[in-house]
Formats: C-alpha cells, sequence, structure tokens
C-alpha cells in the first residue's frame, strides 16, 4: 500500500482496537480519490503497457500535485516520475525504520506518539479545507464519528461517516 | 488474519489507480462522482483526528491529547510543514504527561 491517508487509517482503526476488515474498508474509501487523479493524469502521462502497472502504483496526491504544476507535458511527466520514485523510496524506508524502531520504545505514550496520528490526519486534512463547505463537512463528520462511537465496534464510525458523505455527494443538488 | 486485510486493503487501494489510469474518462467524469469522491478524504480525515484525539477503544476521554491538536491546529494554521505538526503535537502531549503529578 502506498498512500498514505490510507496506510495510517488502517494502522489507526487496528491500533484503536477495531476490526482489520474496517480498518481495510477506511483505507479503501480514503484510496478512491486517487482513481481520480488517475484521470486528470492518463492523459498527461500517456502510459501503456508494463509502465501502465507501474505508473499507477505512483498515482498519489503529491505526484499528482507535481505533475499538474507543469505546463509542458514532458516535465509533467519528469515531476511525476522523479517525486514518485523519491517518495516511494523514502516513505518505504520511514516505514521500515517506525516498524523496527518500536521494539525499542517501551512505553510510545511518554514520547506523545500517541498525539501524533490525529495531527498528522489533521495536518493531511488542512490543505482540502480552503473553502467554507469543506471546513463544514469537515466538523460535521468529526462531531458524527464522536457521536456514534460508543454505540459501534471500532473503525465503523469511519464507515458510517464515508456512507453519510457519499449519500450526501449523490443527493446535493 | 491481520495481514489479510492489509493485503486486500493494498491491492484495492493499487487497483483504485489503476482504474483511474485505465478506465474510460467518461466512465469517472459523471458530476456526482467528480463531486462526491473529493468529499470523502475531507469527511473520513476528519473522523480520524476526532475519533483519535477524544476516545481509547470505544470510551470517549479528555485527555493531554485534546492539548495536542490545539497546538496542531494553531502549527496548520501557521502553515507549518507537515513533520512539524505532527512533532509539535507529540512534544505537547509529551510535556504535558511529564508535568501531570
Amino acid at each position: 500500500m502506498f498512500t498514505g491517508a490510507s496506510q495510517f487509517a488502517l494502522v489507526g482503526v487496528v491500533g484503536a482496537g477495531g476490526s482489520v476488515w474496517a480498518g481495510a474498508a477506511a483505507a479503501a474509501l480514503l484510496g478512491s480519490r486517487n482513481a481520480l487523479y488517475g484521470i486528470r493524469l492518463s492523459s498527461l502521462l500517456n502510459v501503456h503497457g508494463w509502465r501502465r502497472f507501474a505508473a499507477s502504483q505512483f498515482v498519489i496526491d503529491e505526484t499528482t500535485a507535481m505533475a499538474i504544476a507543469r505546463d509542458e507535458p514532458p516535465l509533467s511527466r519528469y515531476a511525476f516520475w522523479a517525486t514518485g520514485v523519491a517518495l516511494f523510496l523514502f516513505w518505504n524506508a520511514g516505514t521500515l525504520i517506525g516498524a523496527l524502531a518500536t521494539h525499542a520504545l517501551s512505553n510510545p505514550k511518554v514520547l506523545g506518539l500517541d498525539a501524533a496520528p490525529p495531527a498528522a490526519f489533521l495536518a493531511l486534512l488542512a490543505p482540502r479545507l480552503r473553502a467554507r463547505e469543506p471546513l463544514a463537512i469537515a466538523f460535521a463528520a468529526a462531531v458524527l464519528a464522536i457521536a456514534v462511537l460508543p454505540f459501534v465496534p471500532a473503525g465503523v464510525p469511519l464507515l458510517v461517516v464515508a456512507l453519510l458523505v457519499t449519500l450526501f455527494g449523490v443527493l446535493r443538488k | 488474519m491481520i495481514w489479510a486485510g492489509v493485503l486486500v486493503a493494498s491491492v484495492s487501494c493499487y487497483a483504485l489507480k489503476l482504474a483511474g489510469l485505465s478506465l474510460p474518462q467518461r466512465w469517472l467524469q459523471d458530476p456526482r462522482i467528480q463531486r462526491t469522491v473529493p468529499l470523502i478524504p475531507i469527511a473520513l480525515l476528519a473522523s480520524l483526528v476526532a475519533t483519535q484525539t477524544f476516545s481509547t477503544g470505544r470510551h470517549l476521554v479528555l485527555d493531554v491529547r485534546a492539548a495536542a491538536l490545539l497546538v496542531a491546529i494553531v502549527a496548520v494554521v501557521l502553515r507549518a510543514p507537515f513533520l512539524v505538526v505532527v512533532a509539535v503535537a507529540a512534544a505537547t502531549a509529551a510535556l504535558l504527561r511529564a508535568l501531570q503529578p
């Protein structure tokens, strides 16, 4: 899995005691935006055959932003592949270091590491909140998730929120 | 079991990317899809912020993580880089815990 928000969500749900399947569903839902990025990128990248399978793994927030910010298609392609390869290597190296380092930590709470994931999600969310409607949706989703949390298994509040926001998006005029 | 879930999630995430690059453009250009899909990460990320700050398991709790979130919000408003936002939040929680009797 190479799409950060999904990775964090899966780990977050399982870490909170939720089912891995609820976590997997949340991860896949968060990954749905990459399909839209793929549409934006497909004409720019113009990839076929095995290159399309390689390029697919690199379709994420950062590579899309870097690619569509260039004016010339060759520069876009260069930005996409360079960002993708660099992020893929460093991101996964970071994940590996984190996985190995946990064995050295006896109590992550002393370092405040339980406060890190919400801050990370907030930092991922912030660039998407530059208008009033997304901000209202974010607040409503947060309140709803907290409201249902005591009554359903861990991870399920995310799925309730995903269902309702999808209904809202589809039914809204 | 946990690795089966990780594998399914990974394959799903990859398949969504491949679909975006491969499916006929008009399939995914329905206006309802175009305006709904960007809302999903907003709602889910906001839910994750809220649930991971104000709960432990299925219990609602108010602890140092709430203060850490406030500091993180300030950092985000000041346009601090990702790692700085995460680091100041963790440092706030660690400091408040160290100060607690």
